[in-house]
């Protein structure tokens, strides 16, 4: 009888289970976390490391933000083009070079499109570039430090965006023009842009073991808005290609004026023919003014060098380098897929997405199938460049990924979604919505020969109610989705920081076995480093005084300064002994009006300070550092300026 | 009643088998979180980051120093080796495996025992100085408060620092702090 009972108890269980199975899977269809176990897809344990690195552009915070994938939790925020309080980047005396330029010290960017080194067209973790629209520069981020080590300005181009991505053995990296200006700047009449103005697409050389950056030569386009880019790679390595905008070239209204054209233009770019010519000592050299600045991470010191020249190159000057692909109506993403066979133009107006073939391409060059030409570029028949279209996927399309697997991924801006179409057959897979208004997506890998699949995130422009509301102002918003399927599957909602334009992603462990801990206090060469007490010291030149000081757990040394007046320009040169993972200090001291600075273990940086006021005034380490941080303070006495209080320092007097 | 057992299984496997795709589809990922999910156990705090760039803790010069046996033994015997490799800052006088054999015989196997290790918590705290401070430095105190809460008086005879009765023979830098081996055991004032 108890056998009974229990086999009838079990069979209804069972049964349970066999409708609630079916409740799981309407439920699934409607993303139900844990009918799905999405949520178990997502969760990184405590202690666990994420599989990947997503870089995400800052957009108008003119920075870089680190998040891990797939748990979308942010690790850092990398300072780039911008002033950073968090560690004095952009503040401290060796940073502040990074931001100089042709206009003086700019504090703030806009970056945009990150975009990480390769060696053989595989992405290989050593460096991650990065672009600044408004004054235009081109980063580098060293992913040993995840530091920012070097910006070149870009002359003769304006609203840097068609940048900043690389060739596939990083021999470039490419920044091209959005806004078409007098080349050289001049002043001119706005309403003779026509025939006048120009557009640069400057190739940035990249020296390998370094990465120092250099502008091997600017091709000099028509007038034109050249809006994104991408290299060819494989097959078509040696190519670049760009989409363009207001081939009508307008200088008024471009919501109108730049639409009148049915179709623009894919810029088609041979650099290696170019690259060539110019070896021979082509092009010519224009007089410019442009400034590079180099992070040394030996004396910790960035040092701002203004560049007088730059060598330009005229297309028609070199035939066959240069060609157009009509591309419809103002395309903006402009993509290559991992074989370089297919090139992706996503017309913003267009219904259809247009995707052009490189073989194509070449025998229409060979066989001279043009039609017509536009200052000189000769312009290749639509046709017979044509690989197919996708017809009708969506409202907008902006951006393509792809997955290594033959399968592409075009983001819609008006229709909110993610549309996965399949290349060369060209018919859509599936679609997912995006909340709301998507930008870019990246899936990591991209840009590369080897896409490395399994995620995606699409990053937006609108984010209303997906979070507690937080006034007007809000993050934007990130999906993430599972691609490892036939269909897409939505994983995760995470907010971002500033405005993500792209964001370049790759699996963690290539980075993570390299990353720094500290830097060797023995190779410290700071001109002002104090490497033992015994360097430590205080110098007066003049009304400058210079502050040789040490930290470490958990006291500075020294920690009373006396002789120092009002009128006097005051730096402190902190050196932090510390050669123990993730022990910096900070150092701030009352009234300075500059930002605090995080010292790394091993470095030297220096804070100027200008005191205004009679007194003795405290000074302190800012970051919790140890069990006596808050111990770890100091005075400066500062007195009037006609006082003969002598020049004094020491730590450690008097202890009782 | 064994056919009722039977059908039951039956039954259990018809219902495996005819459940929904989904869930067929997610058994994969069931079983890799279950795995992750035994790993943190394994890991029991920063002694045990792997870490070759920076500079050693003062746990790892006392673990590296031959002369310095029975003071690591008795580290792990009162299981403080997490405490030693804290951010601190660390000042430890670390007595030899010398000074610790002139204590009375037995001294140190007793304090070994199991039931006696809050009183060997105790001795070793006694070792140790929120500070990080060189030889030379120490001259400049009279006392030094240690981790058991106690005072540590600072002589100088001869031009040399003399804590706590004891000789530093030696001075190591390490990343969080500072190792002097001593050439006697600190005994903790009893009152």
């Amino acid at each position: 009888m108890k056998n009974l009972l229990k086999s009838t108890l079990a069979i209804l269980g069972a049964l349970v289970a066999f409708t609630s199975c079916n409740n799981s899977a309407n439920s699934g269809g409607k993303s139900g976390a844990l009918a799905s176990n999405i949520a178990e897809k997502v969760y990184v344990a405590p202690g666990e490391h994420d599989e990947f690195y997503a870089f995400i552009s800052g957009g108008y915070s003119g920075n870089l933000t680190v998040y891990g994938l797939p748990s979308g939790r942010m690790f850092k925020e990398i300072p780039v083009f911008s002033q950073f309080p968090t560690s004095g980047y952009g503040y401290s005396e060796e940073t502040k070079p990074m931001l100089n330029t042709s206009h003086g010290f700019i504090p703030w960017g806009d970056s945009h499109h990150p975009d990480i080194s390769q060696t053989n067209g595989e992405i290989d973790g050593r460096f991650i570039f990065i672009n600044e629209n408004n004054t235009p520069r081109i980063a580098k981020i060293d992913l040993t430090t995840f530091e920012t080590t070097e910006i070149i300005e870009v002359p003769n181009s304006a609203g840097n965006h068609s940048s900043s991505f690389v060739t596939e053995n990083t021999e470039y990296v490419v920044a091209g023009t959005r806004f078409s200006v007098p080349v050289p700047q001049r002043d001119m009449p706005i309403s003779e842009y026509k025939g006048n103005f120009q557009g640069a697409l400057s190739f940035i050389s990249v020296e390998p073991e370094h990465g120092h950056m250099d502008i091997k030569f600017q091709l000099l386009m028509p007038g034109f808005n050249y809006d994104l880019s991408h290299p060819g790679r494989g097959k078509s390595h040696g190519w670049f290609f760009f989409t363009t905008y207001n081939t009508e070239e307008a200088n008024t209204l471009l919501e109108v004026n730049a639409s009148q054209n049915d179709k623009d233009f894919i810029a088609a770019i041979n650099w290696k023919k170019i690259e060539e010519y110019v070896n021979n000592g082509g092009g010519t050299m224009m007089p410019a003014e442009y400034a590079h600045n180099v992070y040394d991470e030996v004396t910790h010191t960035a040092t701002s060098t203004m560049k007088k020249e730059v060598r330009v190159v005229n297309p028609s000057d070199v035939p066959g380098a240069v060609y157009f692909l009509p591309t419809p109506k103002s395309p903006h993403g402009c993509d290559v897929d991992p074989s370089g066979e297919y090139i992706v133009g996503n017309g913003k107006l267009s219904a259809n997405l247009t995707v052009h073939s490189f073989t194509k391409m070449l025998d229409a060059i060979e066989n001279k199938k043009f039609d017509g030409e536009a200052y000189g570029i000769p312009i290749l028949k639509f046709e017979d460049v044509l690989a197919g279209s996708v017809e009708q996927p969506g409202l907008g399309p902006l951006h393509t990924e792809f997955d290594g697997e033959g399968n592409a991924y075009t983001t819609f801006f008006i229709s909110s979604e993610v549309v996965k179409w399949k290349l060369g057959t060209w018919e859509v897979i599936d679609r997912k919505p995006t909340y709301y208004s998507v930008g870019h997506l990246t899936i990591p890998g991209g840009n590369s020969r080897k896409p490395q699949g399994k995620y995606m995130f699409a990053m937006n422009k609108i984010t209303k109610d997906r979070y507690l509301p937080t006034g007007p102002e809000l993050e934007h918003s990130a999906q993430l989705y599972d691609i490892s399927g036939d269909k897409m599957e939505l994983l995760l909602d995470f907010p971002t920081h500033g405005e993500p334009h792209y964001a370049a992603a790759m699996r963690a462990d290539i980075i993570k076995e390299r990353s720094k801990k500290i830097y060797s206090l023995a190779e410290n060469n700071h001109d002002y480093a104090a490497k033992s007490d015994a360097d430590t010291k205080v110098v007066r030149k003049g009304n400058e005084v210079h502050i040789y000081m040490t930290t470490i757990r958990s006291h500075f040394s020294p920690d009373n300064i006396e002789g120092i007046k009002v009128g006097d320009k005051v730096y402190f040169h902190v050196t932090n002994l510390e050669q123990d993972f993730d022990v910096p200090h900070g150092f701030a001291v009352l009234g300075q009006n500059t930002s605090e600075l995080l010292i790394m273990p091993g470095q030297t940086k220096s804070s100027v300070w200008e005191p205004t006021k009679v007194g003795v005034w405290p000074f302190y380490c800012t970051d919790f550092c140890s069990a006596l941080h808050q111990e770890m303070q100091g005075y400066i006495r500062v007195s009037p300026a006609n006082s003969n209080v002598p020049l004094k320092w020491s730590m450690g007097e008097n202890i009782e | 009643m064994k056919t009722i057992k039977l059908m039951f299984l039956v039954f259990a496997i018809a219902v495996f088998v005819s459940s929904c795709k989904n869930e067929t589809k997610d058994a994969s990922t069931t079983s890799t979180v279950t795995t992750t999910e035994n790993k943190p156990a394994e890991r029991t705090g920063q002694a045990f980051i792997e870490d070759d760039e920076s500079k050693p803790t003062v746990l790892n010069i006392a673990m590296g120093s031959k002369d310095h046996t029975t003071l690591v033994a008795a580290v792990q015997a009162a299981q403080l080796e997490n405490a030693l490799v804290n951010a601190g800052p660390l000042m430890v006088f670390a007595p030899t495996n010398n000074a610790f054999a002139a204590l009375p015989d037995g001294t140190v196997e007793d304090l070994l025992k199991p039931e006696n290790k809050d009183a060997l918590a105790n001795i070793l705290k006694y070792h140790v100085t929120p500070g990080n401070y060189s030889k030379d430095f120490l001259k400049k105190f009279k006392k030094l408060g240690q981790a058991n809460n106690q005072y540590v008086k600072v002589e100088v005879i001869d031009g040399e620092p003399i804590i706590g009765g004891a000789k530093i023979l030696a001075s190591i830098k390490a990343g969080n702090g500072i190792v002097h081996v001593v050439d006697k055991v600190l005994l903790p004032p009893t009152e």
